[in-house]
């Protein structure tokens, strides 16, 4: 019946195919790899890029969005280098150690690699994948087993990325900032994969920002690997703010141990599409683990957060927190599921996540699910979809406040919630700052 | 001398709902003290709200003049940056909006408009702590969400503050003992007192007389039925507190 229904192979299809047959031999890694890679294209190719009947992607149909697949992203030259040392400025003042991505590919020459603190290796995925790496080896592709078409081109098509270790006990001095930047003005396409391991005991802190030109159409696939261990604390950032032009899709497969405090927060202030998956396992007991993001969303932008966490052990407790603002004709999706599995008794799961709508061809679809199969749980969820509230704006207006600044107001303190619970205050201001640019270019 | 507040013949309704206002005249001369007093439901609170420019409210005929201006026409922004002051009977609370960016918010904005020099953080900060300690406000509440958590009392506490610090020319105080034990009526009603001067002038909208032994009115009015129908000393809000409004509102019918 349906099996023997064959779609049609769309343009960018037949184009990946092509991009995975002509170049496959090239990238890097060893046979593991290269089978690897080879058994993730099958995945791929058997379901084709996902649809609007993929209930996963549900919101977002890449059949239809993803036209064509772009040509791969050039390795940097000078000129790309000496851009991509610009990139970040709005982090400019965050006290970090900076690692950059240049189209793709990990630029040493640009990255902060000395005075590395005891130990935190740092190594390109490329390198790591070419001399057979042990921590690459024991973790790459098993952090989760997550079917999904995004990450299955991921896997065939890695080129480069960041391979982070942090020994157990080991804790870091100051925070990684990983710049990914795409410095090249012609249309291109990137597959970035990293790998970060903080072993037990262990605490460390990665930002990302991700940047691009303005008007050149580029395609991003990115995916991390985040394997916590026990007692271990990490907080992951990251900060998006693409071209207009960019299609931005980015995987996160998290897995979390005993006793861990885990902060991921995500930050959508770009891009055309843009497609965040998490999908994490809270493999431990007595996890801490918060989840949060903001998208502020204007024209016809698209941004797709879904979110899969697996409560697999008891006692853990995780915070889920999500903040949209729509502007124009753009829309925000957030579909979260909480999977608590029978024997993680004692969970304390809540999900939270609101949308602001700034106009009336802006639109938020908002899909959250619980899936409980222990019967000694605290879980709950809560989604709510409005526009400003003008008993609070008249307010604010009745004290001076012009109304496109009671506005703002309101806005910052919408999302004001989610920044304030990034640890690291560089970040916090730039956020702030970005968030207030947002607003003044809406006026 | 020209009135602050001239209020002819306003006529106005809920938008699509029903007339409140009906037919009103009050002038407020600088200085003056007039307190309004009513039943339920006579359209008080709807003076207080059409004089501040609140969305909803339909202004179907009249005008209203304020420092010689029409203050119909104005936003509400613009009409608190005139020195047009609502003490509201319930102030809103604002999650993640802290009291003193508020505050500074406020202030500058309103300096802004009139041309005045803008305050920094820190003047602003002496200013709000001075203003504070007058009131009785714990510092700590001047650093959380605006009046997030408060209770009744410090909420009326943080409009007296807000009208303090903004010296508007004209405050309007919607019904400002509701909710408050007779302490915290006491540091509002002196908060406003200090306030009071020969440029300033005060209309205090209240159904009880209780409030007018600490704000004492030199003019009293009777509102009923969507207008002012009798008019006094300030000995009338005694007299009402012994008889109550039927009479007048026999007479409004």
């Amino acid at each position: 019946m349906a099996a023997d229904v064959r779609m049609m192979k769309t343009a960018a299809e037949v184009a990946l195919a092509e991009t995975f047959a002509a170049v496959h031999a090239a990238l890097p890694g060893d046979g593991t790899v290269a089978a690897q890679r080879s058994a993730a294209f099958d995945r791929f190719v058997a379901t084709g890029l996902p649809h609007r009947r993929v209930e996963a992607w549900r919101y977002t149909d890449l059949r239809a969005m993803m036209r064509e697949a772009l040509p791969l992203a050039a390795p940097p030259d000078a000129a790309a280098l000496a851009r991509a040392g610009d990139a970040g400025a709005i982090l400019a003042e965050v006290e970090a150690r900076r690692l950059y991505l240049v189209n793709g590919s990990f630029a040493a020459a640009l990255s902060d690699l000395a005075d590395l603190e005891p130990g935190l290796t740092i190594s390109s995925m490329a390198s790591a994948l070419a001399s057979g790496d042990p921590v690459v080896a024991a973790h790459l592709g098993k952090t989760l087993l997550v079917d999904d078409p995004a990450l299955a081109l991921n896997t065939a098509l890695m080129g480069d990325g960041v391979v982070i270790h942090v020994a157990a006990g080991a804790s870091l001095a100051r925070p990684l900032l990983l710049i990914s930047v795409t410095a090249q003005d012609t249309p291109a396409a990137i597959f970035t994969r990293s790998l970060m391991v903080v072993e037990d005991g262990a605490a460390a802190s990665l930002i990302e920002i991700h940047e691009g030109p303005a008007g050149t159409a580029y395609q991003v696939n990115t995916a991390l690997e985040l394997v916590v261990g026990a007692d271990a604390q990490v907080e992951r950032v990251k900060i998006i703010r693409e071209g207009a032009g960019a299609m931005h899709l980015a995987t996160v497969l998290a897995r979390v141990g005993d006793r861990a405090r885990v902060a991921v927060s995500g930050f959508n202030l770009g891009g055309g599409v843009v497609r965040n998956q998490l999908m994490a396992q809270l493999a431990g007991e007595f996890i801490d683990a918060s989840i949060s993001g903001v998208s502020l969303l204007g024209g016809k932008q698209h941004a797709d957060t879904m979110l899969v966490l697996d409560h697999t052990a008891p006692n853990s407790q995780s915070r889920e927190n999500f903040r949209a603002v729509l502007d124009g004709a753009s829309r925000d999706i957030f579909q979260g599921r909480i999977a608590v599995h029978q024997r993680a008794q004692k969970t304390d799961a809540r999900m939270l996540s609101r949308a602001l709508l700034l106009s009336d061809a802006a639109e938020s679809d908002n899909k959250p699910e619980l899936e409980i199969f222990a019967d000694d749980v605290q879980c709950g969820h809560g989604c709510t979809t409005g526009t400003l509230d003008p008993q609070l704006k008249f307010y604010l207006m009745a004290r001076g406040i012009p109304a496109k600044e009671a506005e703002a107001l309101l806005i910052q303190a919408f999302v004001g919630e989610v920044i304030d619970g990034v640890a690291n205050e560089g970040v916090r201001a730039a956020l702030t700052g970005a968030t207030q640019a947002w607003l003044l270019e809406r006026e | 001398m020209a009135p602050l507040l001239e209020i002819k013949d306003l006529h106005a309704e809920i938008t699509g709902g029903r007339k409140i206002i009906n037919g009103m005249n009050l002038v407020i001369n600088p200085g003056e003290v007039h307190a309004i007093m009513g039943p339920n439901g006579a359209g008080k609170s709807t003076l207080s709200y059409v004089l501040s420019g609140k969305p909803g409210y339909e202004i179907t005929s009249g005008e209203v003049l304020f420092r010689g201006q029409d203050l119909l026409a104005f936003s509400p922004d613009e009409r608190a940056a005139a020195g047009m002051f609502l003490c509201f009977q319930y102030p809103l609370e604002i999650p993640g909006v802290s009291n003193m960016a508020f505050l500074h918010t406020a202030l500058n904005s309103q300096r802004r408009r009139r041309g005045g020099v803008e305050l920094t953080s820190p003047e602003l900060l002496r200013k709000v702590r001075e203003l504070g300690r007058q009131l009785g406000i714990d510092p700590d509440m001047l650093k959380r969400p605006v009046n997030v958590g408060f209770s009744g009392g410090e909420k009326k506490r943080n409009e007296t503050l807000q009208m303090m610090l903004l010296e508007p020319y004209m405050c309007v105080l919607d019904e400002a003992d509701s909710g408050l034990d007779i302490d915290a009526m006491k540091v509002v009603a002196a908060g406003v007192n200090a306030l009071r001067s020969a440029e300033r002038s005060m209309l205090v909208i209240t159904h009880y007389q209780r409030l007018l032994d600490y704000i004492v009115p030199d003019v009293v009015h009777v509102f009923a039925a969507g207008r002012i129908v009798h008019t006094g000393g300030k000995e009338l809000a005694l007299e009402l507190e012994a008889t109550g409004y039927a009479q007048y509102q026999n007479e409004a019918a």
